[in-house]
């Protein structure tokens, strides 16, 4: 028997008795971020084989929210900060190790990136739209000229904002949920099958549709094939790895996990979306949200179930 | 370049709490908020019980993972091996909080992170932390390991220690006598 008690009294705030300092600010932000990510990664990627008429939703629709996605998420990162007069200081630094410094600076890049691949797209979408001010108008004709070179900037930001959104957790080593290299990737792909998931909701175009759905069915399939990995590595590492891993095997967040995750956002659409593919009429609304609702679910769980593995408690 | 570390004789700790009310008193720590504290450990199984009792606090890692992750710099080691929180540069991201398996930081009401500075502006006096002037049983010594005469270098020739959580890979720098 082992009994650890603290004597003299210590109940710091979001710290005791587990540790809960991040609420829905990240886990929104970092959902927020992976969508944006996907959304630009694929937008930029068939802009680039030219295939911007045949793919409009997602090559031109789409990124149009991608601005304002990612002013959300900023705020909400905002929101998290305790001391908010200095949020400055992100950009008076630049940390090569930390992880979150690396992703303030990607923010940094894509955020204008985002707008200006908006302000290229936003005429064909909107034929009528012109800036009331001429000199807009005249920049977004430079940028036009420039699209090439926005688009293969957006294809490495884009991998970068979705790669860190999980490194930004996996780098703890002090709590053994996140401490796992498969965080990175996993966010990537569930980023881009969500942003795809999304742009389907916007395609009025059969043939986009059914190549999106199968890129999502594909993400989806490498997803499942990372969360095993993801346990499989845990429970072959230490004691504190097992018990992160348990937390879903058994532990508090297993139903939550393997229901509202794994099956209704996952399996469930991507079966849906097979049955589509087969001929099959069903809503696209259906598999889009549920992908939609299990990436944000997904983010909710590991960031939560990460502050509950630790150490020592 | 001294590497001031600090040595905890658990044989010697009765348990009081003196260090904790030390160190809020020495440094204002706002109420509800500690930055050490006192931990008591029972193993074994009745009768044969065994109680070791220790003062935890910041480790000061040689190895440390909130520097590591601090975006704005903010955390960073002093030449003399304190790991410290220069309040100016902190956001309040909390990443720092996230990366100590020792649970050791908090954020102050005020909005920036805190923890234990080994009472730095007493050590520049040349005096110790308040928690070990104030043990009323001297179990803690501070000094500089790099001094093969100081008392903390010649605790550790002499008795067997330990540090808390080695396999996290901190290289903690507060040593607990056995």
């Amino acid at each position: 028997m082992e009994e650890v008690v603290i004597t003299s009294g210590r109940n710091l705030p979001h710290i005791d008795p587990y540790l809960s300092i991040w609420g829905w600010e990240i886990p929104v932000y970092l959902f927020l971020g992976g969508l944006v990510a996907g959304i630009l990664f694929i937008s930029a990627l068939f802009y680039l084989q030219g295939k911007s008429n045949e793919m409009k939703s997602a090559v031109k629709i789409t990124p149009l929210l991608t601005p304002v996605f990612l002013g959300a998420g900023l705020f909400a990162l905002f929101l998290d900060l305790e001391y908010k007069l200095h949020v400055f200081r992100f950009y008076t630094a630049f940390r090569l190790e930390s992880p979150m410094s690396w992703g303030s600076w990607t923010l940094a890049a894509i955020f204008p990136l985002s707008v200006i691949w908006s302000l290229i797209h936003i005429d064909s979408v909107f034929p009528n739209f012109r800036f009331p001010l001429v000199f807009v108008n005249k920049l977004i004709s430079v940028f036009k000229n420039y699209a090439k070179v926005v688009a293969w900037l957006l294809i490495v930001f884009s991998i970068l904002l979705g790669i860190y959104t999980g490194i930004l957790l996996s780098a703890f080593n002090a709590r053994p949920l996140w401490n796992t290299a498969i965080l990175g990737p996993l966010f990537l792909v569930s980023g881009l099958s969500t942003g795809v998931a999304l742009s389907i909701l916007f395609s009025r175009n059969e043939h986009e549709k059914k190549l999106l759905s199968k890129i999502d069915i594909l993400a989806i399939g490498i997803e499942l094939f990372l969360i095993t990995h993801m346990f499989m590595g845990l429970l072959a590492s230490t004691q504190v790895h097992i018990d992160a891993a348990n937390l879903f095997l058994g532990g508090q967040y297993t139903a939550v996990f393997w229901i509202f995750v794994v099956g209704l956002g996952l399996l469930f659409p991507a079966m849906l979306k097979l049955i589509e593919l087969r001929g099959i009429k069903i809503p696209v609304i259906i598999p889009s949200f549920l992908v939609l609702a299990g990436g944000l679910i997904l983010r909710f769980i590991i960031v939560d179930a990460g502050q509950v593995s630790s150490w020592i408690k | 370049m001294a590497r001031y570390a600090m040595v905890i004789d658990t044989r010697k700790c009765v348990g009081c709490s003196g260090c904790v009310v030390a160190c809020k008193t020495e440094n204002n720590v706002p109420d509800g908020l500690c930055r050490d504290w006192i931990v008591e450990v029972l193993k074994g199984k009745s009768p044969n019980l065994q109680l070791e009792i220790r003062s935890e606090r910041c480790n000061h890692c040689e190895n440390p993972p909130c520097v590591r992750c601090c975006p704005t710099g903010a955390s960073y080691v002093n030449e003399d091996d304190f790991v410290l929180v220069e309040k100016s540069k902190c956001t309040g991201c909390k990443a720092c909080i996230a990366s100590c398996p020792y649970d050791a930081r908090y954020v102050h009401p005020e909005g920036y992170v805190e923890k234990c500075t080994f009472c730095i502006h007493r050590v520049e006096k040349g005096l110790d932390p308040s928690c070990v002037e104030a043990c009323p049983t001297r179990c803690m010594a501070f000094g500089d390991l790099e001094d093969p005469k100081s008392e903390v270098s010649t605790l550790l020739r002499s008795r067997p220690y330990k540090v808390l959580l080695p396999q996290a890979g901190t290289k903690p720098k507060i040593y607990y006598l056995l």
